[in-house]
């Protein structure tokens, strides 16, 4: 059997070389199962519970997705990819589209061949000192020895913020996280900086997380999102516009409390289009009149996904900051659903 | 003549009752003044070791003993804690399983990786120890397939199948071994690929044939996953890399490069680079959407890499026989099969034993490499989803310890095995 399954792989191999990937769409739903390509653990935004659940901001996207494409917020197949191997995964077809806090940057979109469909966090370096160091700011640091992790665009970032501010530091070099952790709480360093988000996810495991404060100032740009292969536009708008529907939903007040009225018709023309009760958007995807509906029933809207895994309520403890709607001063601003 | 007795100032008559010896040269007292207070430096590095003793126990004992098993998380440790040491053992019961199964094996079917591994004991015990009655040995040539159905799932047609196919070869080959060796291994193989061919259409056509659930290879895990690549891979490199050291020796020129290419190239890449290989580059090109087994591919590379390090270590033991072995070989008359079977081998592998187990013990280790191409082995269940849970984030030592003491378990058993072997297979008079 695995002689054959290997003269078949061999086989196939020579038939099909050059033969493009197929519509990603079909795939999925011939499939009945989404595989969406998750970080292996990142506290908040992917990880699974005791029972092999897996929960988190990241992995709400591709329960949203599924939701939207196969009826089924649980038809998803979870495969973990660590930041080595998650490109080839998406690449080779492993999976159908990555949700991997990953920084969408020039090359990675253009010269990698992916198609980033949006942002679902936006992420930059931050900085936290201990409470009694009586900081308050980033431009006070003067002279500060900084915990840092090497070869990372970090090290990069802290370098220029110094310089562009004419202050001097003493970097501390360290390779993991879980170094960090333990160098800054026995006091090797004064400041430890990495992205707000991966900060705020550590001191939520001190003894004491009150004793430690993170400053306001965010010196770089890491907006992190969920990627597709390059080139199959039918399947990119289904995830760009899955994610745009939960953005929106906040925006328009719609939650996973109050959408099933919602749905039924309201005065609010957006609304009725989103939700299917109006217009034929879901038919221009490719999908039925309610895909937007299921995926908000999901988990919630952004609002409440955010609240869910990474908000102030959970041990995380993250603000919404940057990640608000662009009514409330942030950089979410969903396209409009016309 | 009487001795006058006023002569003598005393005769003892009785003998003496026996005493014990003084009390500083006998017992715990001695051993205690000379090995700990023998002189000024002696008492001064008792004090000093002492002290460290203590100094390490006061920090480890408490924070064994005030260990939590109970809670539902870091944050509860803390509550209950209060700041005094403790241990916040509770992720290693509210994550057990994952930790030995991974996060994907259903929970329902546990019980079949862990018969597999008691069945494994049984079948390892005649292979280890010659003591055991040699019937057991037929059960050890069934393990692997039973294990397979075990872990695996699916119909038992399929193992059987796999089963018969290897009995038709070896019945082929016996058959034909006494005409031609060559003629009898190709013959062989042959046979076996019909076996397999046919017997697939067998098991493709009843799918529920004692079948149990079928578990797919991406949802093994935990400690089992190190289980089965150490296991599997150390009894496939061995014979593997026997097979590629006499290979090396040898004296027909293509075999020979093929053996050296092998080895050198092998040896001189990391096996994290094989890994890679395996898991990504192998992706682009086989076609999507076929599935080429992804433990089956990480086996074939942790095999072809320890098999070239055991050859090696088999290649040292064929030289430090002395040329007299050979040619009391040749001399009785032996062929190349039976001189290496009867005279060379059992004495080189004697000779290779402790190099043969360095390499095992170093190849089950690096199975925790496997966790960088986003496999959940222990390690990699540790790393990612445990230290990522809200839960348990910040839970270092206690996840960390409980790995090194599964890991020490076993190479440490490894280990002493080797040594016992030896010491059963000692012919010289040293």
């Amino acid at each position: 059997m695995r002689i054959r399954n290997l003269v078949g792989v061999i086989f196939v191999c020579v038939l099909s070389a050059g033969a493009g990937i197929a519509a990603t769409l079909d795939d999925v739903q011939a499939r009945g199962k989404l595989n969406c390509g998750v970080n292996t653990g990142l506290v908040g935004f992917a990880a699974p519970d005791s029972n092999g659940e897996w929960a988190g901001f990241d992995v709400a996207v591709c329960r949203a997705v599924a939701a939207a494409v196969l009826m089924d917020a649980s038809a998803v197949e979870f495969l973990p990819q660590t930041g080595k191997t998650r490109f080839t995964a998406l690449n080779s077809g492993e999976v159908d589209m990555l949700s991997r806090n990953t920084t969408w940057t020039f090359s990675r979109d253009v010269d990698l061949k992916f198609e980033f469909v949006g942002v679902n966090y936006y992420d930059g370096q931050g900085f936290m000192v201990p409470r009694d160091l009586g900081v308050s700011s980033a431009t006070e640091l003067d002279g500060a020895t900084v915990c840092i992790q090497t070869g990372t665009t970090t090290e990069l970032n802290l370098a220029d913020f110094f310089r562009s501010n004419t202050m001097n530091y003493e970097p501390v070099p360290i390779e993991t996280n879980a170094e960090a952790r333990q160098q800054y709480l026995a006091g090797s360093c004064d400041v430890y900086t990495t992205d707000a988000s991966g900060l705020a996810a550590s001191r939520a495991t001190f003894e004491n997380p009150a004793d430690h404060v993170l400053l306001p100032e965010i010196i770089s740009k890491e907006p992190l999102g969920p990627l597709v292969r390059h080139g199959d536009n039918v399947w990119g708008d289904i995830v760009r516009w899955t994610l745009n529907a939960l953005i929106s939903a906040e925006e328009l007040g719609i939650t996973s409390g109050n959408i099933n009225e919602l749905a039924s018709g309201t005065n609010n023309p957006e609304i009725n289009r989103l939700l299917g009760s109006e217009g034929n958007l879901g038919e221009m995807l490719g999908l039925d009149a309610e895909w937007a509906k299921r995926a908000i029933s999901a988990g919630g809207n952004y609002g409440e996904i955010f609240d869910a895994h990474i908000g102030e309520s959970t041990p995380i403890g993250l603000a919404r900051g940057l990640n608000a709607q662009w009514t409330n001063g942030g950089l979410l601003y969903s396209p409009p659903f016309r | 003549m009487p001795v006058e007795r006023s002569q003598i100032a005393f005769v003892r008559e009785e003998q003496l009752p026996e005493r014990s010896p003084p009390v500083l040269e006998t017992g715990a007292l001695k051993w205690i003044r000379e090995n700990l207070l023998n002189g000024v430096t002696g008492t001064l590095l008792t004090l000093v070791s002492l002290y460290a003793i203590y100094f390490v126990l006061s920090s480890v004992l408490p924070w064994i003993i005030n260990g939590l098993w109970n809670t539902n998380n870091i944050r509860e440790c803390k509550d209950i804690l209060a700041g005094m040491s403790g241990g916040c053992f509770s992720v290693l019961s509210d994550r057990w399983n994952q930790l030995l199964f991974g996060i994907t094996y259903p929970n329902d079917q546990y019980w079949r990786p862990s018969l597999a591994f008691v069945l494994l004991l049984i079948a390892l015990a005649p292979v280890l120890f010659s003591q055991v009655p040699r019937q057991l040995l037929v059960f050890s040539a069934l393990y692997p397939f039973i294990a397979f159905w075990l872990i695996w799932g699916g119909t038992i047609l399929f193992s059987a199948v796999a089963l018969i196919g290897f009995g038709v070869a070896y019945m082929v080959y016996s058959r034909l071994v006494a005409r031609s060796f060559a003629v009898a291994i190709v013959v062989g193989l042959l046979a076996a690929v019909v076996t397999w061919w046919l017997g697939g259409f067998v098991s493709d056509a009843f799918p529920d044939f004692a079948a149990l659930e079928v578990v797919a290879s991406r949802d093994m895990g935990g400690f089992m996953l190190n289980m089965i690549l150490g296991v599997v891979c150390v009894s496939l490199s061995l014979p593997l890399g026997i097979l590629l050291a006499l290979g090396r020796q040898s004296s027909m020129p293509i075999i020979k490069w093929i053996c050296v290419v092998f080895i050198e190239f092998i040896r001189g890449v990391p096996l994290i680079t094989l890994l890679f290989v395996a898991n990504v580059v192998l992706a682009y090109f086989l076609p999507p959407g076929s599935n080429f087994d992804l433990i089956l591919r990480v086996i074939i590379m942790i095999t072809m890499f320890a098999a070239a390090y055991i050859a090696e270590v088999i290649r040292g033991g064929l030289a430090a026989l002395p040329r007299g072995q050979y040619e009391a070989a040749d001399s009785v008359g032996l062929d190349y099969a039976q001189s290496m079977r009867l005279i060379i081998l059992p004495q080189a592998l004697k000779i290779s034993i402790p190099g043969i187990v360095n390499v095992a013990v170093g190849l089950f280790k690096d199975t925790t490499l496997v966790s960088v191409i986003s496999m959940f082995d222990l390690v990699g269940m540790i790393r990612g989803p445990i230290l990522a849970s809200t839960d348990w984030n910040g839970v270092y030592w206690e996840l960390w310890l409980f790995a090194a003491v599964l890991f020490f378990t076993v190479c440490y058993g490894i280990s002493q095995y080797s040594q016992w072997l030896e010491r059963q297979l000692t012919t010289d008079h040293r």
